[in-house]
This record gives structure tokens, C-alpha cells and sequence, in this order.
């Protein structure tokens, strides 16, 4: 018995010696998984290219020339970029088909930035299952900050109930009287954010917030929905639409010559693409609230990030149009996971691609709000969690009071 | 009281985009007797063409009637090109032309000119109308326009010779060739109408919903909804079925309590279905009895 034990000690001595020293040798040595090799980083990325949501392709194609313009100044750790964008057509089943094919026949070392909520709950379990990375994934829903039951999937913007909730306290606190309408696209985006602004509502939702009408994508215009609103005299109108339906709503309300409190989405809150069609008279003094710097907007004109931006734009997407503000959340999201493949090093298995992605301190990009910082850890999947309130005066936004963490104010 | 006779007079003013498609729907049926599903967006891409020209400096009036005569030129080509050929094909042949077209315009209008929403100037101005704040003077404008087309419509179908010979063409293709009508040539004038049609639709609609490549997705499935509910065959039909849907749908949206904004869609479906099985000609349409 005592033999056997002293044997089995002594085995157990040898194998973690041995253990030690091939990890220690390992962090000189170069760790790869599939899809890493010391020439190249191969990265899987899904698109809705055609189909409803088309106009988000865009995304894809700025992150594509994004990597191109790293691989020209010499790649990350001396290693090419692969970027493979996939169409999946907004469509849930494609993107499967699409997510299957990244995995199994390009064999990418991770999933970058697939686009949809609808898409990325479609994928989310196989990339898990298969422990591929499905990074910074390119929607606003709640549930993609879930490190328990889902450790390879993480977010990138700040998700919509937290944006929810900073109206809700931005309300309470200026105009504690309020009576709210809220108008929603009825589907998962609209109800994550009612859903926020009820929390930050907490009790006194029940008074405050007086109308709850939701709307159809399928539906032409909102005017209807407008018209009912106003018969129930709010003073405090959210619009938490798509950008075509933002813009009507502003209209519309100013067609009425009704002067409610207005908050429209960040989603919709692109100068060139919702308040310009809308009208800038129409516009005045709505508010928002955002993270990122707006492409039209002229304050950023100096500014060295912006500059930055608009140099790669000029290069690598001539012809593109450059108030779509897809350009610059491509180019944002893009250089996050630049970051997250620097801080790899040598060390390209998924496991680590995770561990650094969890592991963002302070982090900023280009094209973030100043003060506006990327914060992960093994806990907290929600890489972007903090906005500024923002009001429309003249032709752009300013930015006034502070940055709100939603972190802070989340339960 | 007074949120009722608003969402009546929202209801006509969103009416008032329906029947304007309804009669580019029912253009087309009378020429081709068939529903072209790529009628929306073909008015989507002559709307653009107009945008383009007014970006370059044209005038309003001017590049409306450019776009008028380019549409025309447009639906003749299409028809000549890619409908022609299949002339004697069978119907399904054609239900996937139109939806392959579809996809075709769809796609090109949003790499030529990307998807974001653009500002389509109105030629009415946007203050309100006689005082009253729920229908601007764009809204009034669009119904007046509506209702001139419709009397222009009226009588080019009842009047012309060339209206008769299209509606013959469309409807007894045979005997119409037998008393010397070129059919094949009154259904590529049809393409053409109902293509120019559809630019003035796009055009006043534009307006309202903002200009983009789908624009026209909901707008086409009312406008159905619309000329079935109006009768096919009838213009006059089509119209009143579009500011019946818009009321109706208003009315639905406010007063089924719940569920009614739901249901917005599943609505003009619905009406769809209902005249189709209850009233296959619609309100307004003539009977069409065929000699078996």
C-alpha cells in the first residue's frame, strides 16, 4: 500500500513538474487552435448583405477594409488578417448554414461581429457547443452578457434595456412629473428597451408611464400611432423606433405643432440618416443619448480619432457614403477585436482569444465618446456599458451632463 | 369623439397612399391580368430616378415629368425585354418573373443609392390643411392628385380607343387580335402606364414614409388589399378601397383594445381573403363571366 501511494505521489510530482515546465516553455512557445497559424488569423463574420436589413452590410464591408489596412501595415504580431463575411440574408436558418460553414470548412479561429439578434440567438448554442469565440456580436439585446451559460458569446454596444434605463433616471430626476408615452417597434428590440425604462421606472412606473403603443415594421408610416398618442396628452414622448420610423415620428409630431419632451433611440439618433429626411426645424431639442462619435457631425472635425477614421475611410472605402454611421460602428468594432488579438500574443487558442477579450481595462477606440471606456472581466460580458445624454440644437448633437454608467444603474 | 374623427381623417390620409398604388395595381391587371408583385418597387426606383435628378439641379416639375416619361419608357422595356418572351408561358412562369424582378430592383436601388432614409421634397408644402393639423397640404395635394388620375383613368378606359383595345386585349386576347388589335403592343403600353402610374405614387408617398428601397414592402401589401377590396377591374373601385383600408386599419389599431395594433397587418390580409371568398369581384368590380 505504502508503495503504491509513494508511487502514485511520485507520479503525480513528476507529471506537474512536467506539466510546469512544458507551460512554462509553452508561454515562449506559440499556442494555436484551428484557424491561427504563425502566418495567419483566420476570422469568421456574418452579414445580412441582402434581404430587409441590407442596409447593415455596411458593417461588414468596413470591417473587411478595416483588416485590409492592418494587413497592409504589417498584420497583428506579424500575422495576416483572413476576413471571411458570410450573406445570411437577416435570415435565422442561413445564418446557421453560414456559422457552420465559418466552423467546420474555413475553419476560423472565431466568430467576429455577426450581425441580428434573431441570427445570433440562432448560432449562439452550436458556438458554444463547438467552444468557437462569437465575439462582440453586432445587436443591442440584453442577453449576450450571460459568461455563466454562455462563456463564448459576448457583446459589444451598450444593450437597449440599459439604455432604457438611462431615461428612465434622466426622467425621474429632471421632470419627476412626467406623463410618458412610449412608442415601440413591436418586436425583441422595442420590448428590451420598455422593458429597461420600466425598470429604471421602478415603482413609479405605474403613474408615470401612460401609454405603451407598439407598431409594425410592416406598417408604412407611424402617423396613426402619433395622432392616438397625442390624444392622450403626454408630455414626454420615446421613440423607440428604427431610423425610417424615428424620422416620421419627429415629423409628424411637428406637423401636430405639439411640443412633447422628445427621446428618440440611439439606434436612430444618426444626424444624417434620421434628423436631416426629418427635418432640422422639426428636430430641435429632442434628446438621446449615444457612445460613439457621429460621422456628420462637424464637432468631431479635429478630432484626432475622428481624423483617423476619415483617413482610412478615404482610403480603403472610397466610395462609401459617409454619414451611414454603420462606418463607424464597423470601424470601432474592428478595432476592439484588433486589440483583443494584440493583447493574444502568441497564445491563438479560443480559450485565451476569450480569456483577453475578458480582460478589456479601459480600452477606447477611435470613435468612441471621450470618456467612454470598454471594461470586461470574467464577469461582465458587456464591453460598452456607459452613454451621454445628448440634445439636437442647430444641426448636431450636444452632449451634455455626464457619462452614465449603466453598470451603476443596472438592478 | 375627437380621437375618432382623427383617426378617420389619418386613416384617409394614409388611405390616400393606398389608392394611389391600388390604381398602379389595377393599370396592370387591366393590361395583363395579372398582379405584377414588383409594381412596388419599380415605383420605389422611378421615385429614385427623380431624387437623382433633383440632386443634380432639376427642378420639381421638370424632373417629375422626366421621371414620368423615364417610367414609361421603363415599363415598355421591361415588358419588351423579359415579359414578352414569356408570353405564353404558363402563369406560374410569370408569378416568378415578377418576384425575380422584385428582388433585381430591390437590390440595385440599394447599391446605387444605399439604404439610408433620404428627404423627398413635396410640391404642396407641409403646413396644415384648411387649419386643420391632421392633414397637411402634401396629404390634400396626394388626394388630389389621386382623384384626378382616377377621372383621367375613367375616361382613357371608357372613352379612348385605346383604352378600350387595352381593356379587350386584356381580357379576350383572341377576338381582340381577330378585329385588329395589337395585343402584344397594349400590354407593353399597360407596362408602361402602370409604371408611370406607380412614379406618381412613389413620388407623393415618398414624402411621408421617406425615401428608401423599401419603401414600398407594406405599402404594396395594402395597396392589394386595396384594389381586391375595390374590385381589380375598377379604378374607381381602387380608390375607394384605399381609404377604406387606411380608415379601417386606423379604427382597428384604436378601438380593438389589446391586441388591435397587432393586427394592423393581419388586417389588410384578412380583408384580402375575406372579399376574395365573400365578393371575388370586390365592391366596384364587373363580374367576369367566361364562356366555357
Amino acid at each position: 500500500m505504502l508503495s503504491i501511494q509513494k508511487l502514485r505521489i511520485a507520479a503525480i510530482s513528476t507529471a506537474v513538474i512536467a506539466f510546469a515546465a512544458t507551460g512554462g516553455s509553452a508561454l515562449a512557445q506559440k499556442k494555436y487552435d484551428t484557424g491561427a497559424t504563425d502566418t495567419e488569423i483566420k476570422i469568421g463574420n456574418i452579414m445580412p448583405y441582402s434581404g430587409p436589413a441590407s442596409a447593415y452590410g455596411m458593417i461588414g464591408k468596413t470591417e473587411e477594409a478595416y483588416f485590409k489596412m492592418v494587413n497592409d501595415s504589417g498584420g497583428i504580431n506579424g500575422r495576416k488578417v483572413t476576413f471571411i463575411s458570410y450573406d445570411d440574408a437577416y435570415s435565422p436558418p442561413k445564418a446557421v448554414e453560414q456559422a457552420r460553414k465559418l466552423v467546420e470548412s474555413d475553419e476560423v479561429l472565431l466568430v467576429f461581429n455577426p450581425l441580428g439578434t434573431p441570427s445570433n440567438s440562432a448560432i449562439q448554442k452550436y458556438l458554444n457547443a463547438k467552444k468557437v469565440p462569437q465575439l462582440f456580436v453586432a445587436t443591442g439585446a440584453t442577453k449576450w452578457n450571460d459568461p455563466k451559460d454562455f462563456p463564448w458569446t459576448m457583446g459589444w454596444q451598450p444593450s437597449y434595456q440599459s439604455e432604457g434605463q438611462i431615461y428612465a433616471k434622466f426622467l425621474l430626476k429632471e421632470k419627476p412629473d412626467a406623463k410618458i408615452a412610449v412608442l415601440y417597434q413591436n418586436d425583441d428590440f422595442g420590448k428590451d428597451y420598455l422593458k429597461g425604462i420600466k425598470d429604471g421606472l421602478g415603482a413609479k412606473a405605474a403613474t408615470m408611464l401612460i401609454a405603451e403603443e407598439s407598431y409594425e415594421v410592416s406598417e408604412p408610416t407611424v402617423d396613426s400611432h402619433i395622432v392616438k398618442l397625442k390624444s392622450l396628452n403626454p408630455d414626454v414622448v420615446i421613440s423607440i423606433t428604427t431610423p425610417k420610423f424615428a424620422a416620421q415620428t419627429i415629423k409628424k409630431i411637428a406637423e401636430l405643432s405639439w411640443k412633447p419632451l422628445q427621446i428618440v433611440a440611439n439606434v436612430s439618433s444618426s444626424i444624417g440618416s434620421v434628423m436631416k429626411p426629418a427635418g432640422f426645424e422639426a428636430a430641435q431639442d429632442v434628446l438621446s443619448a449615444n457612445y460613439g462619435k457621429d460621422a456628420s457631425d462637424e464637432q468631431w472635425k479635429n478630432d484626432p480619432g475622428m481624423k483617423k477614421w476619415a483617413a482610412f475611410v478615404d482610403k480603403y472605402l472610397p466610395d462609401a457614403n459617409r454619414i451611414d454611421s454603420n462606418l463607424v460602428y464597423g470601424y470601432g468594432a474592428a478595432q476592439t477585436l484588433h486589440k483583443v488579438l494584440e493583447m493574444c500574443g502568441n497564445d491563438l487558442t479560443r480559450a485565451n482569444v476569450m480569456k483577453q477579450a475578458a480582460s478589456l481595462k479601459d480600452f477606447t477606440t477611435d470613435t468612441l465618446l471621450p470618456g467612454v471606456k470598454i471594461n470586461t472581466s470574467a464577469t461582465d460580458f458587456a464591453p460598452i456599458s456607459s452613454l451621454q445624454m445628448m440634445r439636437f440644437k442647430g444641426e448636431k448633437w450636444e452632449l451634455f451632463g455626464d457619462i452614465i454608467s449603466a453598470d451603476a444603474t443596472a438592478n | 369623439m375627437e380621437l375618432l374623427t382623427n383617426q378617420i381623417l389619418a386613416g384617409i390620409a394614409t388611405g390616400a397612399i393606398y389608392a394611389c398604388m391600388a390604381l398602379a395595381v389595377v393599370m396592370i391587371y387591366q393590361a395583363i391580368d395579372h398582379l405584377n408583385f414588383a409594381q412596388g418597387e419599380m415605383a420605389m426606383f422611378s421615385t429614385f430616378i427623380a431624387w437623382q435628378l433633383m440632386q443634380w439641379g432639376v427642378p420639381y416639375w421638370w424632373a417629375f415629368l422626366a421621371t414620368l416619361a423615364l417610367s414609361f419608357a421603363g415599363g415598355v422595356i421591361i415588358e419588351r425585354a423579359l415579359f414578352k418572351p414569356l408570353a405564353n408561358a404558363p402563369i406560374l412562369t410569370h408569378v416568378a418573373g415578377f418576384i425575380a424582378l422584385f428582388a433585381i430592383i430591390n437590390s440595385v436601388a440599394g447599391l446605387t443609392w444605399d439604404f439610408t432614409i433620404k428627404q423627398f421634397p413635396t410640391p404642396f408644402g407641409s403646413s396644415p390643411f384648411l387649419g386643420s393639423q391632421l392633414i397637411s397640404t402634401h396629404q390634400a395635394g396626394m388626394i388630389g392628385v389621386t382623384l384626378v388620375l382616377l377621372l383621367l383613368l375613367y375616361f382613357f378606359f371608357q372613352f379612348t380607343r385605346v383604352g378600350l383595345a387595352m381593356r379587350a386585349a386584356a381580357t379576350l386576347p383572341e377576338s381582340a387580335r381577330l378585329v385588329g388589335i395589337n395585343t402584344s403592343w397594349m400590354v407593353a403600353l399597360g407596362w408602361g402606364m402602370a409604371a408611370a402610374i406607380g412614379s406618381i405614387a412613389g413620388m407623393l408617398i415618398a414624402p411621408v414614409v421617406f425615401l428608401e428601397p423599401n419603401m414600398m414592402g407594406g405599402v404594396l401589401i395594402y395597396g392589394f388589399a386595396a384594389a381586391v377590396l375595390g374590385g381589380l377591374t375598377s379604378p374607381f373601385g381602387a380608390v375607394v378601397g384605399g381609404f377604406l383600408v387606411g380608415i379601417f386599419e386606423n379604427l382597428a389599431g384604436t378601438y380593438i383594445p389589446g391586441v388591435g395594433n397587432e393586427l394592423k397587418l393581419p388586417i389588410a390580409l384578412a380583408l384580402i381573403i375575406t372579399v376574395l371568398v365573400v365578393k371575388p369581384n370586390g365592391l366596384f368590380g364587373r363580374a367576369i363571366v367566361k364562356r366555357v
